[in-house]
């Protein structure tokens, strides 16, 4: 009842940051913490305004090393939660999302980048965060990483990144970004019924000798939560499928492996991307988040001039659609791709790609978005040099 | 004195009566002999015990550390989560679900140090929780590195020449950030930490108990104070119980006396309630609280 | 109209921002059209000079910020020295006429202006200056029917304001209406 109770069906003319507080909301998040932080402070404002009138609960930490691991609490009391930042914030939360993937906590940490390192150019956008995402903390795990372009996928990537987190286990990162946060544009909100939200998988079996963290076919355990009697432990160390601390190298090998695993052979159910005109394409211009955006005129430029360009946008910039570049490589002669950073998911084309074909960054230090002529320029020094 | 009878021992049952609630497939544990950590565990489960509490409902969060294992050990939901953060993760897991109670049970060099910015906002918050503190004046798992409760003069590894840091006066800082109920004692006190852990548990709101506790291993012997043994003769011989004492008058110093007791006992608005009480005095049936906050509050109010 | 970079500037407090999203919410919820807005953030304080940009389109926008603006609504002295060299060749300016002395204006761009803050003042609120420009835009520019406008202000407005800007607009759109006739 109260999961649908919140939704605001309708068309609305929000920023990306309020769409973002609505998909929550529409996704059945119930608790959120965070710390305020330019430019994502508009998104835990529009929760704490929200969320008295939908059940929810909202609290204002005092840092975001607590906002990260106070909703991992809410999340094993049986919510739905997120914690929402930025660069130095997000810095800070590393550490929790290494436990989120660790004890296998469903949860979303949402990122509006600003230009970086350190305090840096606060109101002002950057995709400078992707590698930490995927890399920030320490040791070996997978997350799931989603690029929104505007405040319509602002609203419909949050419920996805809720429902990827409850179904796989993993903390899944909305990686948005000061302009996307930002900007207004309209957003249509659909009739709860309609919206496809994935309710948390708990187990249900026998109490006795119940293994917590014994995976299924999928190689995802089903939930639990406190106050059900089960008497379970969670702990960041090394564990076995009771979740009791075990320190072997057969223990690490088995655990982080499935941790690692459990998104590989999910690959095909996670990845997403969008294609424009890549099957004839001799150059492709690879994307996501903002410059999916400010590419389009530079395509549709060299386009204009009989330059046969394709496009192929990240949704989820992690995993990396690794196979579908690889199959691209051998049909094109060149990859261009536009970062708003000095060059950080360009790495991961150019790893998949091999050699047989050119990889060129339009890296940007971040502060505004691309002008599209340097992605044009880089086409057609490569379409016509 | 048969009040101070807590417990009873069944003549003839093999099974120590704590076992129940011990992991026992984890035992033995990691402490060092002469350590006093499990004795805080045995005096923690008998004072649960006592309270009576849906023992299904009772969580307990650790952070890292010695006392951070805490957590592992005790047959119960519970959470060994990162080092300083059994805090946050406490307060998410009570405002989620307020019909659980909530322990956190770790060292002070987690709780104070790398947690201390927790601590006093949970405090200042009286967010509903216990906090067992077990300070055993140094870092045991890392190797006996200096901590903010180390007294000084006391030798570390991080600090060989002797410390030259003041240390923390725990209660005080609980009580002068809002915690509702604070008392200290030592390890030789079990039947007071025991009768406090009962106290602690049945108190709304944020509920502070420090216990000294040995660390044979790295404090006594790098300071010359002799093993286990003589750490508990060291407490019994230098604790002086004054209940209600003003908590600025008892820090501690290097082997010196220890002023132990139920310093604070008083009322706050809980955080949970302030939070419903506020929303549904200005919303009225506008406000809509989570199922399990009305659940918990209306079932409080016999309503 | 294929696609409109809109400008919109004026000092804190004028109700910059609340135009720029008025406009851009009758475009793309009441006129089936596209808007994106972009909100400049910055650490300035209140009564500085301030400014919205949008992109009102029949398609969908792509790139995001304005880059030859072609409509500008300035409210302030401040606001046209600082902008109204950016605008277009052949595009329009629209000014409040008390607040803003076009001092060596250009020949190459259409410019209009009104007493808002006047109308707005005998109106009863100096606050709905700003509403009483975007009648006036409306009636000059056309770019967004009346009655989206209309709309647009009803719903965007603080509760119980709603008539007072109502007369704002309708104020703003007759005078703009005389204009062009």
């Amino acid at each position: 009842m109260q999961d649908e109770s919140g939704v605001l069906t309708g068309a609305h003319f929000i920023d990306g940051d309020h769409a973002c507080s609505e998909g929550a909301i529409a996704a059945g998040c119930r608790f959120v913490a965070g710390y305020p932080i330019t430019p994502s402070t508009e998104v835990v404002e529009r929760i704490a305004e929200r969320f008295p009138f939908v059940g929810g609960v909202f609290i204002q930490m005092e840092d975001e090393i607590a906002s990260s691991i106070a909703i991992q609490g809410a999340v094993w009391a049986g919510k739905k939660a997120m914690t929402v930042t930025s660069g130095p914030g997000f810095s800070l939360m590393m550490e929790h999302i290494g436990y989120a993937a660790m004890t296998e906590t469903p949860c979303v940490f949402v990122n509006v980048q600003r230009a970086g390192p350190s305090t840096g150019l606060p109101t002002m956008p950057a995709q400078g965060d992707m590698m930490q995402a995927r890399w920030g903390s320490h040791g070996d795990y997978g997350i799931i990483a989603l690029c929104p372009n505007s405040p319509q996928e602002c609203f419909d990537f949050t419920i996805k990144a809720f429902n990827l987190a409850e179904q796989f286990r993993v903390p899944v990162m909305l990686m948005m970004d000061e302009c996307v946060g930002h900007m207004i544009e309209r957003v249509v909100i659909p009739p709860p019924n309609e919206i496809k939200v994935f309710k948390r998988r708990y187990y249900r079996g026998k109490k006795k000798d119940f293994l917590p963290f014994k995976p299924e076919k999928d190689l995802v355990p089903p939930m639990i939560k406190a106050g059900d009697g089960y008497r379970f432990h969670v702990t960041g160390l090394t564990h076995d499928e009771k979740g009791y601390p075990s320190m072997t190298v057969g223990t690490q090998a088995k655990l982080v492996t499935r941790l690692s695993d459990k998104l590989k052979v999910n690959e095909d159910k996670i990845i997403e991307y969008r294609e424009d005109g890549v099957e004839s394409a001799e150059l492709i211009v690879i994307t996501y988040g903002i410059t999916s955006r400010t590419a389009i005129p530079a395509i549709e430029q060299a386009r204009k001039e009989g330059m046969k360009i394709g496009h192929l946008r990240l949704i989820t910039a992690w995993p990396f659609p690794a196979k579908r570049i690889h199959e691209l490589a051998s049909k094109v002669k060149a990859f261009v791709v536009p970062e708003l950073n000095l060059g950080q998911m360009v790495y991961e084309v150019e790893r998949h790609a091999g050699s047989g074909v050119k990889v060129e960054p339009v890296s940007h230090a971040g502060g505004t978005v691309h002008d599209p002529k340097e992605i044009y320029t880089a086409i057609h020094r490569l379409m016509k040099g | 004195m048969a009040d101070d009878v807590l417990y009873t021992v069944e003549a003839g049952v093999p099974q120590n009566p704590i076992e129940d609630l011990l992991r026992m497939d984890r035992i033995p544990h990691i402490w060092c002999p002469g350590c006093g950590i499990g004795s805080t565990v045995n005096c923690f489960i008998r004072g649960l015990q006592a309270s009576g509490l849906d023992l299904d409902k009772v969580a307990v969060v650790s952070g890292i550390g010695c006392t951070g294992r805490v957590a592992g050990y005790l047959k119960l939901d519970s959470f060994h989560t990162t080092h300083g953060r059994a805090i946050p993760f406490a307060t998410g897991l009570k405002l989620a679900n307020p019909e659980l109670k909530v322990v956190v049970y770790s060292g002070d060099g987690d709780l104070i140090a790398i947690g201390g910015n927790h601590f006093i906002h949970a405090a200042r918050r009286n967010m509903d929780m216990t906090v067992i503190l077990i300070n055993n004046m140094i870092y045991g798992m890392t190797g006996g590195q200096v901590a903010p409760t180390t007294p000084i003069s006391a030798t570390a590894s991080t600090m060989p020449h002797g410390n030259y840091e003041p240390a923390f006066n725990l209660p005080h800082l609980a009580e002068s950030c809002g915690a509702v109920y604070v008392a200290r004692w030592t390890t030789f006190h079990v039947r007071h930490i025991i009768k406090s852990v009962k106290e602690a548990l049945l108190k709304k709101g944020f509920s502070f108990i420090e216990i000294f506790a040995s660390c044979p291993t790295l404090y006594s012997r790098r300071n010359k104070l002799g093993d286990g043994l003589d750490q508990m003769i060291y407490f019994q011989e230098n604790s002086e119980i004054k209940n209600g004492a003003d908590t600025k008058s008892v820090g501690v110093d290097f082997q010196g006396k220890i002023i132990v007791g139920k310093f604070v006992d008083i009322e706050r608005p809980v955080y949970h309630e302030a939070m419903y009480g506020h929303l549904k005095e200005k919303y009225g049936e506008e406000y809509m609280p989570s199922d399990e906050i009305k659940e918990f509050i209306s079932g409080q109010n016999g309503d | 109209m294929a696609k409109m970079e809109i400008k919109i500037g004026g000092f804190g407090g004028q109700g910059v921002i609340l135009s720029g999203y008025i406009i851009g919410r009758a475009a793309s919820i009441y006129d089936n059209k596209y808007a994106t807005m972009i909100q400049a953030f910055g650490p300035e304080a209140r009564g500085s000079s301030t400014s919205a940009q949008l992109i009102v389109s029949d398609e969908p926008v792509a790139y995001p910020y304005i880059t030859a603006p072609n409509l500008m609504v300035l409210m302030s002295q401040e606001a046209y020295t600082k902008f109204s060299g950016e605008l277009v060749s052949g595009g329009t300016l629209i000014t409040d006429e008390e607040l803003v002395t076009p001092h060596n204006l250009r020949n190459d761009i259409k410019h209009y202006s009104i007493p808002a803050a006047r109308f707005a003042e005998e109106l009863g609120k100096r606050m709905v200056s700003n509403i009483v420009m975007m009648g006036f835009t409306t009636a000059i520019t056309k770019i967004i029917g009346e009655k989206a406008m209309g709309e647009a202000v009803k719903v965007s407005v603080p509760k119980g304001t709603e008539k007072l800007n109502h007369l704002a607009f309708v104020k703003g759109l007759e005078y703009g209406r005389k204009l062009v006739e």
